[in-house]
């Protein structure tokens, strides 16, 4: 085969990778601290890419833009979900908090569908749409690199949040002993909210640069959030360098194996692959 | 055994009811109703002996649903062998199945055996899909036999289809009602509420979650059996789908997870529910029915976290309080 295909699918994984990456490093964050899985994390890509979309089409601000607008958006979004759906079912099952955000993301999902309609949407005016830049005989598109380094530095800024600051101290302390950071004169409380928040911020930013390769419709979540769910998974729960490095695997095993095996099984893969590994290192490739 | 007479009672009432509903009312759209009603509270209950009783949540339980509902219609189709045997085999694969899901992943803690059911699910899903045997993404059209037991096919009317259905509801209730206060019952619950301790104690908690599993797997396929059988087309999109594996989960949450009337109480609640959003606010295309249903959805969680059970629970306190 030529090597030039090898490389060119080795990059696009790599690229659609990283997205998964921050969609997942959202998802890790809520998972680790609050030991909640949130359901309704699909429909918050879906709310930010189309918070993109219609600053573009509405107002006519390139989708690069409006990202700090978007993730402020969805900073909110966060705050809004813990205080009104989460908090209420803290202390019970963690079933019970999965099944709200179940039926938020069917509600979220639906409220959207009514007011902007099932259609396929893509910004194809934008900055960025439809460019690309080829190099040694790849093809790099313009729109998929800008968000892979955008992916990179923000999963590293949130990194650093976590693992220098004196909110990531008490971020950590909570997820480790709820109770005992309680004591310790963490408002654990505030802590929940803000990483909901940081959370839904990720993932904002995950859907704005998305919106700018990705067609949006309502239900563009339910794709990512599977694959992120096994992506969070096969990082282990929690661990955000995890979740970062597998969302990379998962973006190459999909775009390589699709290619080698036929692209109907590009999900089956990331499947057997997270089998695999659950049989060989049973807390995912990264836990401990 | 004040406790046990209560559940005799009740139980007993709830079966007269539903024995005489369809012949009471008999609109055959509240007849179908009704049997999917039990089918849903039947499939749930035994979601609930792993994900509630033993905590144990399984996102995947539409494996054993679509295995029951294909090694029911597969023979019948190509062989025509009747559909109490396939039903047979299909518990028995899907016992196999749960055994090789949960060796490996019943060992780990937390939410590893969730994601894992989640993930074999949509690798069944996609083996079905491209198998030839079984007509892969078109799924299988029951074929038209002779009516009777035999063949579990019955045209004309509805009612056999309701008792069949009602007899393993009731066989399903009286099993976990038993099990609920057998030896097996309490390590269920022991592991989980404090796995660490009950294993202290001496339960073998990997080989009690996987007899759980099993025993749920079981049930599961013999429901997806009877839903094939009564539906007379399945397809992998529908009862492999995550769709119903997550619907197995809101019932019996919503009612009351590792509740004994709880799943009967969620589909009492959910099943009418979403068939009568989908007739009145349905059919617009704009999802309505589903806005209504995901906001209920929300609004029961926030408001009775511990499912429906939960407020019959306190309701029943504070009469007897006074």
């Amino acid at each position: 085969m030529d090597p030039t295909i090898i490389f060119q699918l080795i990059i696009s994984g790599l690229l659609i990778g990283l997205i998964f990456s921050l969609i997942a490093v959202g998802l890790t964050l809520i998972w680790g601290v609050m030991d909640i899985l949130n359901f309704a994390h699909g429909d918050f890509l879906m709310l930010a890419m189309f918070s993109s979309l219609l600053m573009f089409t509405g107002l006519g601000i390139d989708p690069l833009f409006s990202l700090p607008i978007t993730v402020g958006l969805l900073f909110l979004v966060g705050l809004a979900t813990f205080r009104l759906v989460i908090k209420p079912v803290l202390g019970y099952s963690g079933l019970t908090a999965l099944v709200a955000t179940f039926g938020l993301s069917v509600l979220i999902r639906n409220v959207i569908l009514f007011f902007l309609g099932p259609n396929f949407r893509l910004i194809n005016q934008s900055i960025l749409a439809g460019k690309r830049i080829s190099f040694m005989g790849l093809y790099l598109s313009l729109p998929e690199l800008f968000s892979a380094i955008g992916c990179v530095l923000i999963t590293y800024a949130v990194y650093l949040l976590i693992s220098k600051s004196k909110f990531g101290r008490a971020l950590r302390a909570t997820a480790l002993d709820k109770d005992t950071a309680l004591l310790m004169g963490i408002n654990t409380n505030r802590v929940f909210a803000l990483t909901f928040g940081l959370g839904a911020a990720c993932v904002g930013a995950a859907g704005g640069f998305l919106v700018n390769f990705y067609y949006v419709f309502p239900e563009v979540g339910m794709v990512f959030v599977i694959m992120s769910f096994v992506i969070v998974a096969l990082g282990g729960f929690g661990n955000i360098g995890g979740a970062f490095l597998a969302g990379i695997l998962v973006g190459l095993v999909e775009n390589i194996g699709g290619f080698l095996i036929g692209p109907e099984f590009k999900y089956t893969l990331v499947f057997i692959l997270y089998l695999i590994v659950i049989s060989l290192r049973p807390k995912g490739l990264f836990g401990w | 055994m004040q406790k046990e007479k209560n559940f005799y009672t009740a139980f007993s009432v709830i079966i007269f009811l539903m024995a005489i509903a369809p012949l009471v009312i008999q609109n055959t759209h509240f007849q179908h109703l009704v049997i999917m009603l039990l089918l849903y509270a039947t499939l749930s209950q035994a979601w609930n002996l792993i994900g509630g009783y033993a905590g144990q949540v399984s996102f995947g339980h539409a494996i054993f649903f679509g295995i029951g509902s294909y090694a029911a219609m597969a023979p019948l189709m190509r062989w025509g062998l009747t559909p109490w045997v396939g039903m047979l085999i299909g518990g028995v694969v899907a016992v196999i199945v749960a055994l090789s899901i949960g060796v490996p992943v019943f060992r780990l803690r937390g939410h590893y055996f969730a994601i894992s059911t989640f993930a074999v699910a949509e690798v069944v899903r996609e083996l079905f899909t491209n198998w030839e045997w079984v007509d892969g993404p078109i799924g299988l059209d029951a074929p038209v036999m002779e009516e009777g037991f035999y063949n579990l096919m019955f045209y004309t009317n509805k009612l056999p289809y309701h008792y069949i259905v009602l007899a393993f509801f009731i066989i399903m209730m009286y099993l976990t009602f038993r099990m609920e206060r057998s030896r097996m019952g309490y390590y269920f619950r022991a592991i989980k509420q404090r796995p660490e301790a009950a294993e202290a104690m001496g339960v073998y908690i990997s080989l009690y979650k996987q007899y759980a599993f099993m025993i749920s797997g079981f049930f599961t396929a013999i429901c997806g059996a009877l839903y094939g059988l009564y539906v007379l087309h399945i397809e992998p999109g529908t009862v492999l789908s995550l769709d119903i594996s997550i619907k197995i989960v809101l019932i019996t949450v919503l009612g009351g997870a590792g509740a004994l009337w709880g799943p009967l109480l969620g589909s009492v609640i959910l099943i009418p529910l979403q068939e009568y959003s989908r007739i009145w606010l349905g059919g617009t295309g704009k999802g309505i029915d589903l806005i209504v249903l995901g906001a209920l959805i929300v609004l029961i969680c926030i408001f009775e976290p511990r499912g429906v059970i939960g407020l019959i629970k306190r309701v029943g306190y504070q009469r007897g309080k006074k």
